[in-house]
């Protein structure tokens, strides 16, 4: 039955062929009203205690959360049958697409009728939700990218963690080589997984060069720097056993748990977002690792940061409502409140908090500056000053009407390159092309 | 009385009839519209004319889904359709309660949802910790990387599709139980042997069961999605690393539609789908004309 995927998806389609949008983009009444969002769950006391808030301060507001990730057909069948719900809360790099489309509405408006203090924001953040110079969503959440040393693996190295230097690539690569430790066709520990393609932006910006011109018109894909630096990456993984082992070995990897594979000694060193070392925190307290930020080839921290935001989808029917939700969610004090509940929480569970890392920068400078105390474990300290040190390096890839299609194109290329299909020149000369052609540049 | 049971057949159609109307042709009719007009299912469609179809002709990734897709089916549509013979035949010797028993365990791996088969297989078929390449190993067999190497990746996707054989079993079980015992102790009394009987007698008997479920399993082979979608392209982490070593049509179709919002381009791959399966299925039918025994009611 599931095979009926198909005609569901072209089923979907045709009804949405005939199903007007009813679209209102003005201020809906808030009170006595109610509200659904989509995309969002309860998985937590970050999530719950932001909820709280809301129906605390806004008790006439019949709220209805469909909980689940946000799921890319069921919101656009929504939208397209004129059964949009109020908000949506999806991955910010989706924004651009979903605008350009105009799957949802802008809410400059909203913005100012409700004085939205976006200049809480970070800069990285606020710039992925805005198209064309119009606001489409409110960011929450800003996860950074830094570097996750295995103290042992460093140890059975011969160098200091906190020494090692991402801005000489030959010394990292060889470094890599020393950290791996395989045993015939299987690999023990991997020495430093890059995560290509999913990193392609940042590995690009630490040899200097952007995929994608900061209007998010022109594509820069076929950069020398970037065919470089991808060429470096690849040649880091085929090094240390292969793409097609690397990534079956990497596979196996739960990096939430505490068998994770800092605590198994199957990786030496890895770039990842901050939440990886949040969930270390909680479930391996006693981690021997270092966190360092990732220093571009110039010595300039790079972090390509990423998150979530609340959006109003066209034909939204109560977009006053969602506008006050956006504002209640996303404001300092409800995000302190959230971070001191997840404090609470992890002290209670005798586990080490690293901080919520909210997105807005006057939440994060009380619950950084005034509420988190060290906790004792040298490690996870250390590393949110790391942390908070590369938060206003962060950078996204620009927002762009087709994003969906240049991630594809980008990644698609890293992968033919990772799998040997294609020299780095060649899969981005390639890209390139989809991307312009997509981008209509 | 032929009259009064002729209009109450009709009677108890209509409910299916109105379901076909609404819910597939009407759908369709619909989609056939749409695959002549560009159509990202936010804004309003233009009619493009045949440019979706024209554009298929210059599309690599589509060239990709085609070929994977039919290599998938010509190896998949011969093994299943002989392991479920080989596993109904074995069924149609156990007698007593067992029988039961065993037709149940049979039929259980067809209950499990395609999502946890695929996420089941990805752990199974990892070439670096995978249980598969374990037993590999015990006997001095480097396996593999069944689910990484652009190679063998659609090796691990066959594979995984032996999972779930039960309705196949099931359909030629019953096709076995009912050929007559008289034929075969016939055969067995003028000196046919265990394969003689099994190709003479048997085969024909079940023809007309072995043909339905090839064609069914062709048509689910080329619309193969849920169990390869899990696998390789259900989260944007997988989709990112897995390139299009098993990029399934009905994928990519997929990934048209509601990745890209090119819903007139998708729908025009929908057709083509339809188009082939049409051909497949004719020409199958055609050949299976020749090829199938079905008894003379008469006789």
């Amino acid at each position: 039955m599931r095979r009926l995927a198909v005609p569901l998806a072209l089923f979907l389609a045709a009804i949405s062929a005939c199903g007007g949008v009813g679209g209102s983009s003005g201020g809906g009444a808030a009170a006595g009203s109610t509200l659904t969002t989509m995309g969002f769950g309860l998985p937590d006391e970050i999530a719950t205690t932001r909820v709280d808030a809301f129906t605390k301060a806004h008790p006439d507001i019949r709220l209805t959360i469909n909980q689940g990730q946000f799921d890319e057909q069921a919101f656009l069948s929504s939208v397209a049958s004129g059964n949009a719900p109020d908000l949506v809360y999806l991955p910010r790099d989706k924004i651009g697409g979903y605008a350009a489309r105009g799957a949802l509405q802008p809410i400059t408006g909203c913005v100012a009728d409700h004085a939205i203090p976006t200049g809480d924001y970070y800069p990285a953040a606020a710039r992925q939700v805005q198209l064309g110079g119009q606001w489409y969503g409110i960011p929450e959440f800003y996860n950074s990218v830094v570097l996750i040393v295995n103290d042992k693996a460093a140890e059975d190295a011969g160098v200091d963690p906190a020494e090692i230097d991402t801005r000489d690539w030959d010394a990292l690569a060889a470094l890599a080589r020393k950290m791996t430790k395989s045993s015939g066709g299987t690999i023990e520990r991997l020495g430093f997984h890059p995560k290509l393609p999913e990193f392609l932006p940042l590995w690009a910006k630490a040899n200097g060069a952007d995929l994608l011109s900061a209007d998010g018109l022109t594509p820069h894909l076929d950069d020398p720097k970037v065919a470089e630096a991808l060429a470096y990456a690849a040649k880091l993984v085929e090094e240390q056993g292969g793409w097609t082992r690397v990534k079956a070995f990497a596979d196996t990897f739960d990096y939430f748990g505490a068998g994770n594979p800092f605590a198994k000694d199957q990786l030496g060193m890895l770039l990842t977002e901050q939440f990886v070392v949040s969930a270390m925190a909680g479930a391996d307290p006693d981690a021997a690792v270092t966190v360092l930020p990732f220093l571009g080839r110039d010595g300039a921290p790079v972090n390509s940061v990423g998150g979530n935001a609340w959006a109003v989808p066209k034909g939204a029917k109560n977009p006053g409502g969602a506008c006050t939700w956006m504002k209640e969610m996303t404001a300092a004090d409800t995000w302190i409140a959230a971070a001191r509940a997840r404090q609470a929480k992890r002290a209670a569970e005798g586990k080490v908090d690293i901080g919520t890392y909210t997105g807005n920068q006057k939440a994060d400078a009380v619950i950084f500056g005034e509420m988190r105390k060290p906790s004792g474990r040298e490690a996870y300290d250390d590393a949110v000053e790391v942390i908070r040190s590369v938060q206003q390096a962060g950078f996204t890839v620009p927002p762009s009407k087709a994003a969906a299609e240049f991630t594809t194109a980008y990644q698609q290329a890293g992968t033919r390159v990772l799998q040997g299909e294609q020299t780095a020149e060649e899969a981005l000369g390639q890209a390139q092309a989809e991307a312009v052609k997509a981008l209509g540049s | 009385m032929r009259t009064g049971e002729t209009r109450w057949a009709y009677i108890f159609l209509i409910p299916w009839i109105v379901g076909l109307v609404l819910f597939q042709a009407g759908p369709m009719i619909a989609s056939a519209v749409l695959s002549f007009t560009d159509y990202d299912l936010i804004g309003s469609s233009e009619f493009v004319g045949v440019e979706n179809y024209a554009t298929m002709a210059a599309d690599p990734r589509l060239a990709r889904a085609i070929g994977n897709t039919l290599l998938y089916t010509v190896v998949h549509v011969p093994l299943a359709c002989l392991l479920a013979l080989g596993l109904a035949l074995l069924l149609n010797r156990i007698t007593g309660r067992a029988a039961g028993v065993f037709r149940t365990i049979f039929y259980l791996p067809s209950m499990t949802p395609y999502v946890a088969v695929g996420v089941l297989f990805l752990f199974l078929l990892n070439g670096q910790a995978g249980v598969l390449n374990e037993a590999l190993a015990i006997v001095g067999i480097e396996g593999p990387q069944w689910t990484t190497d652009p190679g063998w990746m659609l090796a691990g996707v066959v594979i995984m599709s032996l999972w779930n054989l039960g309705a196949s079993t099931i359909v030629l079980f019953a096709a076995l139980r009912n050929v007559p015992r008289e034929l075969t102790e016939a055969a067995m009394i003028d000196g046919a042997g265990a394969w003689q009987r099994f190709r003479h007698v048997t085969l024909p008997l079940i023809s007309a069961a072995l043909f339905f479920v090839v064609v069914v399993d062709t048509i689910a082979a080329l619309q193969m999605f849920d169990q390869v979608y899990t696998m390789y392209f259900g989260t944007s982490q997988a989709q990112q690393t897995s390139g299009d070593a098993a990029l399934f049509y009905v994928v990519y179709l997929f990934q048209q539609g509601f990745q890209f919002l090119h819903m007139g381009y998708a729908s025009a791959l929908a057709w083509l789908l339809f188009a082939v399966i049409a051909v497949i299925t004719f020409i199958q039918v055609k050949v299976g004309n020749r090829l199938v025994h079905y008894e003379d009611p008469a006789a």
